[in-house]
């Protein structure tokens, strides 16, 4: 992350409980949309913080109420920066079997990376693969140099 | 039958059309539930066809593409079809990047898919 003129910080850490993670999604895009941020932005960041939260609790922690997850979101004028956080054992995305192969299309799982990936500007885990970091430009913005 | 708390289900002919209860389809206990019925009116209830008329839906996660994937065979191994209609337009994408509008039968609205069952 090197971006200066954040306009907002939130940090929430929250138990690996189903469902846990709705308030924090809520507050989130409740601020986007108080920033006008476009509707499919919107709908963006939702599906992404959807599928990094719950693979959190649900891969990374297991549903182990021992373990938090820890959520840090950045807001600027143009741009979104979210840092998301388990206390799992981590995982390579580079091994999740690609969703698309017509071999894999009727798999019921696998999909929650490719969306991240799709819908947000940027996706990176550390090499552990208990820590994700995605970041979203708004559409139409032109970023300072 | 048992009754259903995320899907409204009317009969069309030989075709059952569903609608979706919840706008957003995210919530985990929610899509087991909606997992549940659905795979109960081909398992239970014997219904062949399935129309999902998703008009109302404005938003759902891999974890509900998950249960359609997973509802797609259970229709095929009992012989039936399945198509899925009135999908708005950001929704057609999360389909058509994850490619799964390969693997359903998406129509337009719910005239044109019974059509053609």
């Amino acid at each position: 992350m090197s971006h200066s003129g954040w306009s907002w910080t939130f940090e929430r850490v929250i138990p690996s409980k189903a469902g846990a993670h709705r308030p924090v999604v809520e507050e989130i895009l409740d601020r986007l949309e108080q920033e006008q941020w476009p509707a499919h932005d919107i709908f963006s960041v939702r599906m992404a913080l959807e599928e990094a939260l719950c693979n959190a609790i649900k891969h990374g922690n297991r549903l182990d109420h021992r373990k938090k997850v820890a959520i840090v979101c950045k807001m600027a004028t143009s741009r979104l920066w979210i840092k998301v956080t388990d206390e799992g054992c981590g995982f390579c995305p580079e091994r999740v079997p690609d969703p698309c192969d017509p071999a894999n299309l009727e798999r019921p799982s696998g999909r929650g990376i490719m969306l991240m990936r799709c819908y947000m500007t940027r996706v990176e885990y550390n090499e552990a693969g208990n820590v994700v970091e995605m970041e979203k430009e708004r559409a139409g913005s032109v970023e300072p140099v | 039958m048992a009754g259903h708390r995320r899907v409204q289900v009317s009969e069309g002919g030989d075709v059952t059309v569903v609608r979706f209860v919840d706008r957003k389809i995210l919530d985990e206990s929610n899509i087991q539930e909606l997992g549940q019925e659905l795979f109960q009116l081909i398992e239970e209830d014997h219904r062949k066809n399935l129309l999902l008329n998703f008009s109302s839906v404005e938003f759902l996660s891999s974890a509900a593409l998950g249960k359609l994937i997973t509802l797609d065979k259970k229709v095929k191994a009992h012989r039936g079809k399945l198509k899925l209609s009135n999908i708005r337009p950001e929704i057609y994408e999360v389909f058509a990047i994850t490619k799964l509008n390969k693997l359903f039968d998406i129509k337009d609205d719910e005239a044109d898919a019974l059509a053609v069952f």
